[in-house]
């Protein structure tokens, strides 16, 4: 056997056989449909706003829950993950996207019960994100004191 | 003596393949050989209230018609190995509860079919059992679930990728002939080439099938024109060409021979990412497809390298790279006077 597919060559030859992710246009597809979940975001906020008085401060906390209702809502319908395929980053980042590992770890636990299914398994994916967010924050917290001090 | 070369079993006392039975899920169902399964189901619970449930029922089924179709009873078969690829076979195990025949349960991931099929060629050729039913199975969502991430999780999945089949397989051996039989096999090494990515198993398992087809031919003085097909499991269209690149290294050819079951059980137009995988996927097309093919005389003689990714989930988070396994079975036409 010659060296190409020798085991110490053989994860660089196989390079060549594996589809390069095309990043341009993930990168597209993710600031449309990102974007387009902001939108959305957005005539929320100014529908509380207008509609229900909400001050635009206010209106934040109606807006993020609309959108996670209905990202669970697709998520239970078998819809986001087929624009989350598409979308990549697009869907990942925004609220809905956190929605649907939320709601989609629940659904997937659904059948070990209501305790130690859906309630000990539907932070699995999002839990990381909760730990980290807030450790960050902690972080950030602490030098932004030390500098405005 | 059975035993050629160092890794090759070659049946000496005729084992014949009697019976099979598949079963598919909807995706499987609207694939180019939906034609050759005994039943489909047109949604992924197959009427269950879980995945793992559906799993069990297309497994038991499996098994079940493929005895039926044998004309026997499930007292009369004396041992029946099979495998999945849920964790502790819970699959194979829990269906083998109302089934009441003696059972080997057997892990080789996806290359599973073989081994069963290899494992039970072997006992019955050796005469500790008459019948044997050699069956796996597996399931989209309960595969999803163990090994990636919830099935309706927004992940964006790369190229790559296999989707694991929904489906069971079901094959029933003994001495009695029939127009198939099982010649030979040869058992795989594992190969690890330091791949680790779980989505890219075909790049991971194509040294597997390199290994066992290689050997496999030298072990029985072959070379590929002594076959109408090689079949690999699931390479995918990222593994198959790999593995005929490096067995062209070697001066073997497989090119005009070759297919691969995972691309042989969805149309090009299914959103499928790089082919079909999972325990059923080699298990349906060998013993829907192929044993039709074989009947009808359109092939006389297949080798079908079943491939498995043997990680898990831990595993790959504790960095680890994939061992790989392919078993092989050959499979011939018998003229039948």
């Amino acid at each position: 056997m010659s060296n190409k597919f020798d085991k110490q060559n053989y994860k660089n030859t196989v390079k060549s056989y594996q589809p390069k992710p095309n990043l341009f246009l993930n990168c597209i597809k993710a600031f449309i449909i990102g974007g387009l979940i902001c939108v959305i975001g957005q005539a929320l906020t100014d529908f509380y706003i207008n509609v229900f008085g909400y001050s635009e401060k206010d209106a934040a906390s109606p807006t993020a829950a609309t959108l996670i209702l209905i990202s669970a809502l697709l998520t239970g319908l078998g819809i986001y993950d087929k624009l989350a395929q598409f979308a990549g980053a697009g869907s990942a980042v925004p609220i809905t996207g956190f929605a649907n590992a939320i709601t989609s770890a629940a659904l997937e636990h659904k059948s070990e019960g209501y305790v130690l299914g859906v309630g000990g398994n539907m932070f699995k994916l999002a839990g990381s994100v909760i730990v980290y967010g807030t450790v960050s924050a902690y972080i950030v917290g602490i030098i932004r004191y030390l500098i405005t001090q | 003596m059975g035993k050629q070369g160092k890794q090759s079993w070659i049946f000496q006392n005729k084992v014949y393949i009697n019976e099979t039975a598949t079963i598919g899920g909807p995706m499987e169902a609207q694939g180019p050989l939906k034609e050759t399964f005994d039943i489909t189901y047109d949604e992924l619970h197959c009427h269950e209230d879980n995945w793992e449930k559906a799993e069990r029922k297309i497994l038991q089924q499996s098994i079940q018609t493929c005895i039926q179709k044998a004309k026997l009873q499930s007292d009369q078969i004396d041992l029946m190995l099979s495998g999945d690829l849920l964790n502790q076979n819970v699959t194979s195990n829990y269906a083998a509860r109302t089934l009441s025949i003696p059972i080997l349960n057997m892990f080789g991931a996806c290359s599973t079919s073989m081994e069963t099929l290899a494992v039970g060629s072997a006992l019955v050729d050796a005469g500790f059992v008459d019948n044997a039913v050699a069956a796996t199975s597996s399931h989209n969502a309960t595969a999803e679930r163990q090994f990636r991430y919830p099935t309706e999780y927004g992940g964006q999945k790369p190229a790559t990728t296999t989707t694991t089949i929904t489906g069971g397989g079901s094959a029933l051996v003994s001495k009695k002939p029939s127009d198939i039989r099982v010649e030979s096999a040869t058992i795989g090494k594992i190969m690890d080439y330091q791949m680790g990515d779980p989505f890219d198993m075909g790049s991971a398992m194509a040294p597997a099938a390199y290994d066992t087809i290689k050997t496999h031919l030298a072990d029985l003085g072959r070379s590929p024109k002594d076959y109408d097909l090689i079949l690999t499991g699931d390479l995918s269209s990222i593994g198959s060409p790999i593995l005929k690149d490096m067995l062209k290294e070697d001066g073997i050819n497989i090119d005009d021979v070759h297919n691969d079951c995972g691309l042989m059980i969805y149309n090009s137009d299914q959103p499928v990412f790089a082919g079909g995988s999972g325990t059923a996927c080699s298990a349906v097309v060998t013993y829907g497809h192929v044993v039709s093919e074989l009947r009808k005389g359109n092939l006389n003689r297949v080798f079908i390298a079943a491939t498995g990714s043997l990680h898990s989930p831990t595993m790959i988070q504790q960095k680890e790279t994939i061992p790989c396994i392919a078993h092989g079975v050959v499979l011939t036409r018998e003229e039948l006077s």
